[in-house]
C-alpha cells in the first residue's frame, strides 16, 4: 500500500507544480497578485509533498521491500541502514525523486525571501523553477517511477506500478543486488548528492535571470539577488568534484584522480561556466559591461547542468559512470534544446535594453582581462564539449565511430589552464577603466623575481623538465602576487586606522570578504596545481611479486612484504584479506601499510583499497593485486610514488574554505547594510560586498 | 576604432584554440571498432591506436601474478546503443554473445593490475593497439558489468519458478 501512496504523492506534486507555473503565468498576465501568491503557496507546497514521497521510498529501502523494483536493484539485507537510506540516489530513479526533492527546497527558500523590492520577479521565477521542476517529477511520474513493483503473471516476474492483469500477485525476491562494493565509500555517498546541490542550486541563477529579461527589469538587481546563491551552488559542485577526485583516487586504484571520462566532463562543464559566470558579473556590478554575455553564460549553464544530469544516467557515452540505459535520454535532450532555444530567444528579443554602459578602453584594464578569463574559461569548455561529442560527430561525417583520450585533454588544456594561472597572478594588479605596460610591470616586478628564484633554485635541486618549470613559475607567481595583495591591503589599512598588522589582515578580509574570498581561492588553485603538476609529471610506479620477507625500492623507498591474512566477516557479507608491509626510506623504519582487497558474496566483486602514506613530498601508494592461498609463497603489489599529490588535497581544503568565506551569509542583513552605509559614507573605498 | 584591436586579440585567441583542438585531436584520435570491425579491417589495423569493445569470455581470462600479464578473449558485440536496446539491453547482448560460438573472437593482452570488474559477461573497453601476432595489446581497460546494477526482473524469477 506504501508504495502506491508515495505514487500518488509524486502524482499529486506533478500537477500541484504544473498548477503553480500555469497559474503564475496568468497572474503575471492579468497582473493578479492574488493569483501569484496562489502560485508562490502551491509552490511551497511542493516541498512537503515531494518530502513525503522521499520519506516513504527511504521507508521502503530501508526496510527491505524488495517487491519494489527499486529497492531490490539498489539495497540488500546486509547493508547497514545508513548505507539503505543514501541507496536514495543510488540509482536512476531515486536520483531523479532527489533531484527534484532538493529542487523543491530551494525553490520554496527562494519564494520565502522578502520580495518587496523586486515582486515583479516572483512569478516568472515561479514560473522557471515550476517549469523544471515539472519537467523531473514528469520523468519519475510517467518514466522512472521508483515505486513501481515486480508482479508475477503466469508465472512470469513484470515490472509496473499496478497489477497488470485482475489477478496478477506481488512477487518478492528474498534479497535484493545491492549497491556495488565501489560505490559503499564515505565520499562516493556524498559525492552525488554534493554534485546534485550544485547542479540544482544553479537553477536559481537561471531563473531570475529568465524574470530580467521577461519583464524587461536588465540592471544587475538579478545578479544582486542571485550571487550568493551561485557562489554556494559553486562550493557544492566544486566539492563534489573533488570528493569525486578523491573516490577515483581511493578507491579505483589506477593511482590516479581524474580520468576525462565523459561523464566527469559533464559535470566539470557547467563548473567551467560557472566560474566564467562568477567573475563576469563582477564587471556588470562595477562597470555595466557584459550583460548579453553574462545572460548567455548563466543560460548556458543551465543548459549544461540538465545536459550534465542526463550524461550521468543515460549511459550514452561509453563511460565507467554510466550503469544506466534509459529511455528517458530522447525527453532530456528535448528539454534541453527547448529550453535553450526559448531562453536564447528571449536574450534576442531584448538584446537592444541589455547595451552596455560604457565602452572597454584598455586592453589590460580589470575588465579586459577579465574577458580574456573568460574566453579562456570558454576555450576549456569547448575544448571539453568536442572531445565529448567527437565520437558523435565523426560518425555522421566519416561513418566512422573516432574517439578522442585523455591525452587529447590534457594537450589541449594545459595552454589554457597556464594561461589561466598567469592571468590570475595578473588581473588583481590591474586597475577598473585603464591599466598600462608600465602600471602592471611596476606592481609584478617583484613577484616575477621571487618567482625566478623559486625557478632557479628547483631547476638546480628537483627537476630539470621544462614544462614542470614553466608549471612551477606560473604557481609561484600566482602565490606571490595574491599574498602581496593580502599585505599590501593590510599594510594600507594598518597605517591609516592604527591597527597591528593582524587586526589589520582580519579586518580588510572581513570587510571584503567576497574579494578576499576569491583571493584565497586563487592561493588555493595555485596549490592544487602544485599537486597536479607533481602527479602528472613525475609519477613513478612499479610492480612486483615478493616472497614474504623480499623487499621492492621505489624512488627512496623500500618495501619489505611481511605477512597476508585472509578472512572471512560474516555480518558483513565480505572477505577480507590484508597485507602488512613495512616501510622504510634510505634505510630507516617508516611504519607499516596495509594495502586491502575485500570480497563481496552479495555481488561477487573485489574491492581493493590501497595502502597510503603521505606527506607533503609525495604519497606512497601500495596495491595488493593478487596473493596465492598460503601467505608464504608470496602476493603482487603494484607500488606508486605519487609525488606532491597531497597539495592538490590540501588545495582542494583551502578552496572551499575560500568559498565558504567569499559566499557565508551576513549576520542580519538589516543592521549590515546599514553599517555598511555609514562605512560608505565615512570612507570613499569601494568597500564590501 | 577602439574595438578593432579587442577583435583582433579575440580572433588571435580564436585561431589558436582551434589550432589547439586540431592538431590534439589528431595526435590522439582513437577509432572506435568493434570485434568484427577489427577482424575485418586486418592487417591495416595493426598499430593504429584503438578503442575496441567486447564481452568477455570468463573462461579465457588468464593472470599471471607475477609478471602482471592478465589475458582474456573477448566475443564480438554491437557498437551501436539502439541495436542493444533492441536486443534487450547490454546485459542480453553480452550473455548472448558469450555463449554463441559463431562470434567472432580478439585476444587481449593487458598488462596490470586485475581489475576488480573483470568477469565472464563483462563489457570490455579497451584502449590500446593491435599487435603483429593479432592480439590486442591494451593500454587502459575499463569494465562495465550492467547485469548487477540494472537487471529488471529479479534472478529467482528469470530461472523459470
Amino acid at each position: 500500500m506504501l508504495a502506491e501512496f508515495g505514487y500518488g504523492v509524486l502524482v499529486v506534486s506533478f500537477i500541484v507544480a504544473i498548477y503553480s507555473g500555469v497559474t503564475a503565468v496568468y497572474g503575471a498576465q492579468k497582473k493578479s497578485a492574488a493569483l501569484v501568491e496562489s502560485a508562490r503557496r502551491a509552490m511551497l507546497l511542493t516541498f512537503p509533498l515531494i518530502s513525503l514521497s522521499a520519506a516513504v521510498l527511504i521507508y521502503l529501502l530501508i526496510n527491505n521491500h524488495f517487491e519494489v523494483a527499486f529497492v531490490y536493484e539498489v539495497t540488500s539485507r546486509s547493508m547497514p541502514t545508513y548505507l539503505k537510506v543514501t541507496a536514495w540516489w543510488g540509482g536512476q530513479a531515486g536520483s531523479l525523486v532527489f533531484w527534484s526533492w532538493l529542487l523543491a527546497v530551494f525553490t520554496s527558500a527562494v519564494t520565502l525571501r522578502k520580495w518587496d523590492r523586486d515582486i515583479e520577479f516572483l512569478p516568472w521565477v515561479i514560473v522557471v523553477s515550476a517549469i523544471t521542476l515539472t519537467f523531473f517529477l514528469g520523468m519519475t511520474v510517467f518514466f522512472e517511477n521508483p515505486f513501481a513493483r515486480f508482479w508475477l503473471v503466469n508465472g512470469n516476474v513484470e515490472p509496473g506500478m499496478f497489477a497488470p492483469i485482475a489477478n496478477a500477485t506481488l512477487f518478492t525476491p528474498q534479497d535484493g543486488q545491492g549497491l556495488n562494493p565501489l560505490l559503499r565509500h564515505p565520499g562516493m555517498v556524498i559525492h552525488p548528492p554534493m554534485l546534485y546541490l550544485g547542479f540544482v542550486s544553479f537553477v536559481i541563477p537561471y531563473a531570475f535571470a529568465m524574470a530580467a529579461l521577461i519583464t524587461g527589469r536588465t540592471d544587475d538587481r538579478w545578479i544582486r539577488i542571485t550571487r550568493r546563491w551561485a557562489l554556494w551552488a559553486w562550493l557544492f559542485l566544486s566539492f563534489g568534484l573533488v570528493l569525486g577526485g578523491r573516490w577515483a583516487y581511493d578507491v579505483l586504484g589506477w593511482g590516479g584522480y581524474w580520468g576525462w571520462d565523459p561523464v566527469e566532463i559533464a559535470a566539470f562543464m557547467p563548473w567551467l561556466t560557472g566560474t566564467a559566470f562568477l567573475h563576469s558579473v563582477m564587471i556588470q556590478e562595477k562597470r555595466g559591461l557584459l550583460k548579453h554575455w553574462n545572460m548567455i553564460l548563466v543560460i548556458l549553464t543551465y543548459a549544461l547542468v540538465i545536459f550534465g544530469t542526463f550524461l550521468t544516467r543515460s549511459g550514452v557515452l561509453s563511460s565507467v559512470h554510466a550503469f544506466a540505459n534509459s529511455p528517458i535520454g530522447p525527453f532530456f535532450m528535448g528539454y534541453v534544446t527547448l529550453t535553450l532555444v526559448v531562453s536564447v530567444a528571449l536574450v534576442i528579443w531584448r538584446w537592444p535594453i541589455l547595451r552596455s554602459e560604457t565602452e572597454m578602453k584598455s586592453m589590460l584594464s580589470r575588465e579586459a582581462l577579465f574577458l580574456l578569463n573568460n574566453l579562456l574559461f570558454m576555450s576549456i569548455l569547448v575544448v571539453c564539449f568536442w572531445g565529448v561529442i567527437f565520437p558523435l560527430v565523426s560518425e555522421l561525417f566519416t561513418g566512422q565511430k573516432v574517439t578522442v583520450g585523455p591525452p587529447f585533454y590534457e594537450r589541449a588544456t594545459a595552454p589554457l589552464f597556464s594561461a589561466l594561472l598567469f592571468l590570475m597572478a595578473v588581473a588583481p594588479l590591474s586597475a577598473w577603466g585603464h591599466s598600462t605596460v608600465q602600471t602592471l610591470g611596476r606592481a609584478i616586478w617583484k613577484s616575477v623575481i621571487a618567482a625566478l628564484v623559486v625557478v632557479v633554485t628547483l631547476f638546480f635541486t628537483y627537476t630539470q623538465n621544462i614544462g614542470a618549470l614553466i608549471g612551477f613559475f606560473l604557481v609561484a607567481l600566482a602565490l606571490f602576487t595574491t599574498l602581496r595583495e593580502f599585505w599590501r591591503g593590510a599594510r594600507a589599512r594598518q597605517k591609516a586606522q592604527d591597527e597591528n598588522f593582524f587586526t589589520a589582515i582580519s579586518r580588510l578580509m572581513g570587510r571584503n570578504r567576497r574579494r578576499y574570498g576569491g583571493y584565497i581561492i586563487h592561493i588555493s588553485m595555485a596549490l592544487m596545481a602544485i599537486g597536479i603538476l607533481g602527479i602528472e609529471i613525475f609519477q613513478v610506479e612499479t610492480q612486483g611479486l615478493l616472497l614474504q620477507g623480499e623487499q621492492l625500492n621505489i624512488a627512496e623507498y623500500t618495501i619489505q612484504y611481511r605477512e597476508l591474512a585472509s578472512w572471512d566477516s560474516q555480518s558483513e557479507g565480505v572477505n577480507h584479506t590484508r597485507a602488512v608491509l613495512d616501510v622504510y626510506e634510505n634505510g630507516i623504519f617508516l611504519g607499516q601499510l596495509n594495502p586491502r582487497i575485500d570480497y563481496y558474496f552479495d555481488s561477487q566483486q573485489n574491492m581493493t583499497t590501497p595502502g597510503q602514506r603521505s606527506t607533503l613530498r609525495d604519497d606512497l601508494y601500495v596495491l595488493l593485486v593478487d596473493w596465492q592461498p598460503v601467505s608464504s609463497a608470496g602476493a603482487t603489489f603494484k607500488v606508486f610514488v605519487n609525488p606532491l599529490v597531497n597539495w592538490l588535497w590540501l588545495g582542494s581544503l583551502l578552496f572551499l574554505i575560500g568559498i565558504i568565506f567569499a559566499a557565508w551569509p551576513d549576520r542580519d542583513p538589516a543592521e549590515e547594510t546599514a553599517r555598511r552605509n555609514v562605512i560608505r559614507s565615512n570612507q570613499q573605498t569601494s568597500a564590501a560586498d | 576604432m577602439k574595438m578593432n584591436k579587442f577583435f583582433i586579440g579575440g580572433a588571435f585567441i580564436l585561431a589558436a584554440v582551434v589550432y589547439l583542438i586540431a592538431s590534439s585531436t589528431q595526435a590522439s584520435a582513437e577509432y572506435f571498432m568493434t570485434v568484427d570491425e577489427l577482424k575485418a579491417e586486418g592487417a591495416p589495423a595493426v598499430g593504429k591506436s584503438l578503442r575496441l569493445s567486447g564481452a568477455v569470455i570468463g573462461d579465457t581470462i588468464q593472470y599471471d601474478a607475477e609478471t602482471l600479464n592478465l589475458t582474456f578473449e573477448v566475443a564480438h558485440v554491437s557498437g551501436d546503443n539502439n541495436e542493444i536496446e533492441a536486443q534487450g539491453g547490454l546485459a542480453e547482448v553480452l550473455y548472448q554473445a558469450v555463449n554463441d560460438p559463431s562470434r567472432q573472437h580478439v585476444s587481449v593482452l593487458y598488462e596490470g593490475p586485475k581489475p576488480d570488474l573483470l568477469r565472464g559477461e563483462a563489457q570490455a573497453i579497451m584502449t590500446g593497439k593491435l599487435g603483429e601476432d593479432g592480439i590486442f595489446h591494451a593500454d587502459e581497460l575499463l569494465l562495465k558489468c550492467p547485469t548487477r546494477y540494472e537487471q529488471a526482473v529479479p534472478e529467482q524469477a528469470a530461472n523459470g519458478n
